[in-house]
């Protein structure tokens, strides 16, 4: 009886344990993962075979351009007004971030309807209402509100492109960094703070040393989108004729027809100044992780992680431990 | 200790060292807390049971000032908490001095509530540096006593995700010690352990109590609450119905509420 059951149930072939035991692991085969590798690995030969080989590019103009005294003057600007709007927008946002979070009905109903303004009216249309102050009021003045006046300025030289953009672009951020410390702050859980009240620390101290550390891993992406998209949005200032990076590329191929390497030239050191960013983010991001389990990701895990050229070092690495 | 100890003579008895009367809390228009008196002597043991939502937290929350009552007060060491008394009427204390009276009572949270981006060492060093004024050589020293003191000597530079839950509790009794307070509140210190890690927090807290630190604490451990209190209290609907000497109120409550409960949980 026993041989017959034992017949019927296994296969014809059935392996004995100790080869089951001995046999090598296989992984399953991944067809689809080659083939689409090797389209994008196809794709990427393609795109930079036409950017060497299309003559239009014109590298050599491009190389020409790159460190003209003008292009690198309008880097400057670019650089310093990405730093006083970042900086302006982040000191008006943590403000507007606290006023939506305070139980003041007022200063809560504010600091929504600024977000709210901000946030709908388009960047350019904003810079061209700023530059376009002057006409609403032609002359703005200093003194007690429906009181006395003590100095008082014509708009329209007072506003030239550079404080107009500084305004418009200052206003911008600070919209949308409230929301990103809001949403920061918000995301520690609230036992925190009752438990640092419990110790009688101060409520400055408290934000200073226990809330907001623990918010800045929420903030700190979402801010180095906003800081590296604002990098970019300031070429909007072209439209009021302020030289940054992309006016003076623009105003040099006016007068000599080479579009597009100038418009490379702008481009790469958009490249440039993004890859610095990014680099000085990762590592910001690592300072924020003490105490999680996100700080062993280093640069180097990433690339053994998602490359497999590196994978198969990895893995020894990790027989061996 | 001193509490109970009747005093000869003099008109009263020691003041106590928590004085809570009449205490009323709503949140919205649902009645937390419907008038509660307790009062704890310096140097002992209250435990504070009842089923969920019968005011327990609340009313440990209002000792130190966590939430506002509506009526009534909480006095400590002789002053009123979160407020000061003029012309009749209950003037709210500016922060600061709240953050003062704060400093003498620490309190110990059902999460532990550790702060995550700190070290061991740091969470018990932040306050008394900071709040106290301690020189940092100083408040590391005491920081390193009181973790032998809770069993987690060497572990300073661990961050508390590290920990077990049972060895997080007991930094945060030991971070609550480093302020020196004249009262500990526990707000259900183990209720979110592991079983066979509730028995180490304990321990530490039935050696508070052998010390003679004045502590009131929530919880559903009847055989711990037994065993240390002097003063067992049962809230139910937020109002005290039972309150007296452990053997009393745990093994002959009179209360019907009270009897329900403790038969369920023993």
């Amino acid at each position: 009886m026993t041989s017959d059951v034992s017949e019927r149930t296994a296969l014809p072939s059935a392996p004995a344990d100790e080869h089951l035991l001995t046999a090598r692991l296989v992984a399953p085969r991944r067809p689809g993962l080659w083939i689409s590798a090797a389209i994008l690995l196809v794709l990427a030969a393609m795109l930079i075979h036409t950017l060497v080989t299309n003559r239009r590019f014109q590298w050599p103009t491009v190389r020409g351009y790159f460190f003209e005294r003008s292009i690198l003057h309008g880097l400057e600007l670019t650089i310093w007004l990405t730093a006083a709007v970042l900086v302006t927008g982040y000191v008006i946002g943590t403000a507007v971030a606290a006023a939506r979070l305070s139980k003041n009905p007022v200063l809560k109903s504010l600091g929504f309807g600024f977000v709210w303004l901000i946030r709908s009216v388009p960047m350019l249309v904003q810079l061209l209402f700023w530059y376009e102050l002057a006409s609403l009021y032609p002359k703005l003045s200093l003194g007690i509100p429906f009181g006395p006046e003590f100095a008082s300025f014509k708009t329209a030289h007072l506003f030239g492109g550079i404080l107009a953009a500084y305004v418009a672009l200052s206003l911008d951020v600070a919209a949308f960094s409230a929301e990103i410390v809001r949403g920061g702050i918000l995301s520690v859980p609230a036992g925190q703070v009752e438990a640092a009240q419990a110790l009688g620390l101060g409520r400055g101290r408290i934000f200073r040393r226990i809330v907001l550390p623990q918010a800045m891993p929420a903030i700190v992406p979402a801010s180095g989108n906003l800081l590296i998209g604002m990098l970019k949005a300031t070429s909007i200032v072209s439209v009021i004729a302020v030289q940054d990076l992309l006016y003076s590329a623009q105003l040099i191929y006016n007068e000599n027809f080479q579009i597009i390497p100038l418009l490379l030239v702008a481009t790469l050191w958009y490249v440039v100044l993004t890859t610095v960013l990014s680099i000085g983010q990762y590592f910001v991001e690592r300072h924020y992780a003490r105490g999680t389990n996100r700080r062993g990701d280093g640069f180097a895990r990433l690339f053994r992680r998602n490359l497999p050229l590196f994978n198969r070092a990895g893995l020894a690495a990790g027989g061996r431990s | 200790m001193s509490a109970g100890t009747p005093q000869a003579g003099d008109a009263g008895a020691i003041r106590p060292l928590v004085r809570v009367r009449g205490l009323k809390k709503s949140f919205g228009s649902h009645r937390v807390l419907d008038g509660v008196d307790l009062d704890v002597a310096e140097g002992s043991v209250t435990v504070l049971l009842g089923p969920s939502g019968s005011g327990k937290s609340t009313l440990l929350r209002c000792v130190n000032h966590l939430e506002r009552p509506d009526a009534g007060f909480v006095e400590v060491a002789g002053e009123i908490v979160g407020y000061r008394y003029r012309d009749g009427r209950l003037h709210e204390l500016p922060g600061r001095e709240i953050t003062r009276q704060r400093t003498q009572v620490g309190m110990v949270f059902q999460q532990f509530n550790l702060f995550p981006h700190l070290t061991v060492l740091e969470n018990l060093i932040e306050a008394p540096v900071a709040v106290r004024g301690v020189p940092k050589p100083d408040a590391v020293a005491k920081a390193g006593e009181l973790l032998a003191r809770v069993g987690l000597d060497g572990r300073q530079s661990a961050y508390p995700r590290e920990l077990s839950g049972g060895q997080q509790q007991r930094v945060a009794i030991a971070r609550a010690l480093a302020m020196e307070p004249r009262l500990l509140l526990f707000d259900e210190p183990t209720s979110a352990l592991d079983p066979e890690l509730v028995g180490e927090v304990l321990g530490v807290i039935r050696d508070l109590a052998v010390g003679g630190m004045s502590m009131i604490i929530v919880t559903h451990e009847i055989g711990f609450a037994r065993e240390v209190a002097d003063q067992a209290v049962f809230l139910d609907g937020g109002r005290i119905v039972e309150s007296g000497a452990p053997a009393d109120v745990l093994d002959r409550p009179g209360n019907e509420r009270a009897r329900a409960f403790l038969s369920a949980v023993l």
